[in-house]
């Protein structure tokens, strides 16, 4: 369920952009942290997007791996569990550099070809 | 036909944030703090409340705004305590949302009467991990985990349990029963948001719900952190 409301914002955020016009590719960065099931997001895309500009559009998802900082030792590492407490001082001030996006990055939209030259000959 | 890219850059999520954030301006101006009450569904939220209701929070004036998928079971409830209640459904999205998001918040200021209290506690539906995704316009986050839910669940759900500034242990009175670990658990919580405050409680005995009064009556004198 949790990917049906992501998904209806994603189309909600494309929609601002395409201003009407046809959408063919979004494509997304997803951070891992995001506890977001890439399958199932697209799933949910394709059933939110129909009676949109992004009906038959294709989902890309770019996914970054988490990663974080200790803001104690500087200690850099990837966590592959929940875990936010730094391995080598044990310390709580943790930075994360990755892993949190949820982000639109682009669109492609169809437009008509005679759109691009609007001049008067 | 012609394709073209058009650069987006923009969190999915801005759109909520954004009525967030005037959700935040609305309370702040009236001066109420607001707490947002997480937890998955039977965890106690609403038996928390009434025991919380029952003594009341000192002179801090409370509000609550109950958030349920459908009906009106939580709110009639609290309604004996006579603190103002106002229910939000969702029900109208797809099925029923499975959280609350700002938008439905904001369509409820008007009834929350701002001005006659001092603390608004939102209820939101009960899920572990919906609601952790859409900011609602709090200053805090408070979530409710029971002893019956097992001592992994911080870790299958770091998402809510990373966002919150208290997570409190209900049903402690059950304890003896269970093969529940409360340690693990509690070392489980500090993997994955070191340093979070906790509180142990049972709403059930009444055992802890002091301490988790006075945490609201701090939270409503807190002045507000930046948005």
């Amino acid at each position: 369920m949790h990917e049906l409301s992501l998904s209806s914002a994603v189309v909600a955020t494309v929609e601002k952009h395409a201003k009407g016009r046809k959408v063919s590719v979004v494509t997304l960065t997803l951070g891992t942290m995001r506890q977001v099931v890439p399958d199932s997001l697209a799933f949910y895309f394709d059933v939110v997007s129909r009676d949109t500009v992004c009906e038959g559009a294709r989902l890309e998802q770019n996914i970054v791996e988490a990663r974080l900082r200790c803001r104690d030792c500087d200690t850099h590492w990837r966590p592959e569990l929940p875990q936010f407490r730094c391995a080598a001082c044990g310390g709580a001030d943790i930075e994360v550099l990755a892993g949190t996006e949820f982000e639109v990055d682009s669109i492609e939209v169809e437009t008509e070809e005679e759109q691009a030259c609007t001049a008067p000959r | 036909m012609h394709r073209t890219k058009v650069k987006v850059a923009e969190g999915a999520l801005d759109a909520n944030e954004t009525i967030a954030e005037a959700n935040r301006s609305d309370f702040d101006r009236d001066s109420v703090r607001v707490v947002n009450l997480m937890s998955s569904p039977g965890a106690g939220k609403t038996t928390l409340l009434e025991r919380l209701l029952e003594k009341g929070l000192g002179d801090t004036r409370v509000g609550v705004l109950e958030g349920d998928v459908q009906g009106s079971m939580d709110a009639d409830r609290l309604s004996a305590l006579h603190v103002p209640v106002t229910q939000i459904n969702t029900d109208p999205g797809f099925g029923g949302e499975c959280h609350l998001d700002a938008n439905m918040v904001r369509s409820a200021i008007p009834s929350l009467g701002l001005d006659a209290i001092d603390l608004l506690v939102i209820e939101n539906v009960g899920n572990l991990v919906c609601p952790a995704e859409f900011k609602v316009g709090e200053n805090a986050r408070v979530m409710v985990s029971s002893v019956t839910e097992g001592e992994d669940k911080p870790l299958k759900y770091p998402l809510m349990f990373r966002t919150c500034e208290l997570v409190v242990v209900n049903k402690i009175d059950l304890l003896p029963h269970l093969d529940y670990d409360l340690e693990r658990f509690l070392t489980n919580v500090d993997e994955v948001n070191p340093g979070v405050e906790t509180l142990r409680v049972s709403a059930r005995t009444g055992e802890g719900v002091e301490a988790l009064a006075e945490w609201l009556i701090g939270a409503a004198r807190r002045a507000p952190a930046p948005a």
